[in-house]
């Protein structure tokens, strides 16, 4: 089954995705590592919910 | 050359509390690395003596993210680029969520932001509802950055007890066309003018590595000094995804420090609030030098579209710095 690099988008197979693992340390994810659709994300003071509408709810500070 | 620079700023700045003008912040900005532990000693000498040792702390929180019709260059929340952020609005018991925690740091301010071009009714009816619900059950100063006002709405905000507001030029006259073009720099102006008249206190800075060159980064320092507001929020760019100014370099951590210098050594009196990208511009060693080097406030926690530096690192670091936290009832 094809995973999906949070930031990117991009097949987490296909490609470096050093760079975006680097750069979430300071972001929060914005596609959904199982189908790659845009999530709804609300970043909070001491963290973060994402949502897919497939998919549901990830959470992280 | 620079030991003259250095000698009239303690003179004119430190002594008599005067900023800098234009010419010498733009001498500031050009100073050897070798210059810069003695600037900053000096800036924070002079935030020493004008401000004092406490550090005000804030955290922010985005009432509506994304979607904005307004073109910013920098910003991944406009609708006109592709960026990855999506449009989403905060609901009222998460809101006083996030304001607690904020106070549970220690905070005195708390700001509620929109990503729009300015506020319709039904957004300051969530922020009038917001701020009565934070009231109600937090003790936190609560400021807001709702874009562009107009009068009528200025007077709305003091009267639900807004504390402060917050509208940034982002940057220099000259070099704004270049930063947005949906709206103008005299119109962010026009609006901060009314916040400062109305009573509320002005939250008002910029974004320097934007490409503008040191002169325009020193335009911006003497501009905000002539708006002379209570607050100046200094951000580094974070160049984001999708933005037109997604491959900008970063900003190399002894520019940021020399504007930092720069902006404590033009607005003396101001509180410098370390803003976005300090983390990828300075680090944890950066942000440390720049407390030393004229910041006098910080923003705590996470930013609106991105993550900041844990909130229990900052309140060690200012804890090991011997800066207190500055106290709600001293804000007020």
């Amino acid at each position: 089954m094809t995973t999906y690099c949070d930031r990117c988008g991009e097949p987490t197979d296909a490609g470096d995705h050093r760079a975006c693992e680097s750069s979430r340390q300071l972001e929060p994810p914005r596609y959904c590592p199982a189908c790659r659709r845009r999530m709804k994300v609300q970043v909070l003071p001491h963290g973060w919910v994402a949502r897919c509408v497939e998919h549901g709810e990830l959470t992280g500070a | 050359m620079s030991e003259d620079l250095l000698t009239r700023a303690r003179r004119q700045v430190l002594e008599e509390g005067r900023g800098l003008g234009y010419d010498d912040v733009v001498e500031v900005l050009r100073l050897p690395g070798a210059d810069i532990p003695g600037l900053l000693e000096l800036a924070h000498d002079v935030r020493m003596r004008w401000c004092g040792p406490e550090v005000e702390v804030e955290g922010i929180v985005s009432l509506k993210t994304g979607g904005c019709p307004e073109d910013c260059h920098f910003c991944s929340q406009s609708g006109q680029f592709t960026s990855p952020v999506r449009s989403v609005w905060l609901n009222i018991p998460e809101l006083v969520e996030a304001a607690k925690q904020t106070a549970a740091t220690g905070a005195s301010e708390f700001c509620i932001v929109a990503a729009v071009r300015g506020p319709d009714e039904r957004l300051l009816s969530q922020v009038r509802d917001g701020i009565e619900a934070i009231h109600a059950e937090v003790d936190i100063n609560i400021a807001c950055s709702l874009g562009m006002l107009t009068q009528e709405q200025v007077d709305q905000l003091v009267e639900m007890g807004v504390h402060r507001y917050n509208h940034n030029l982002e940057s220099a006259r000259s070099y704004f066309p270049d930063v947005a073009t949906t709206h103008s720099w005299e119109e962010r102006w026009a609006t901060c003018e009314m916040v400062r008249e109305a009573g509320m206190e002005l939250c008002c800075g910029g974004i320097v590595g934007m490409g503008e060159t040191l002169e325009q980064r020193a335009e911006l320092a003497t501009q905000l000094a002539e708006l002379e507001p209570h607050e100046v929020p200094l951000n580094f760019l974070n160049p984001r995804p999708g933005t037109p100014f997604e491959s900008l370099p970063v900003l190399e951590s002894g520019d940021a420090l020399r504007t930092i210098a720069a902006f404590r050594l033009a607005l003396p009196r101001t509180i410098l609030r370390y803003a976005g990208g300090r983390e990828i511009t300075l680090g944890d060693l950066g942000t440390r030098d720049g407390l030393l080097g004229g910041i006098n406030a910080v923003i705590v926690g996470n930013y609106l579209t991105t993550l900041g530096r844990d909130p229990g690192d900052d309140l060690q670091l200012l804890d090991d710095l011997q800066m207190p936290i500055k106290e709600l009832s001293k804000t007020l």
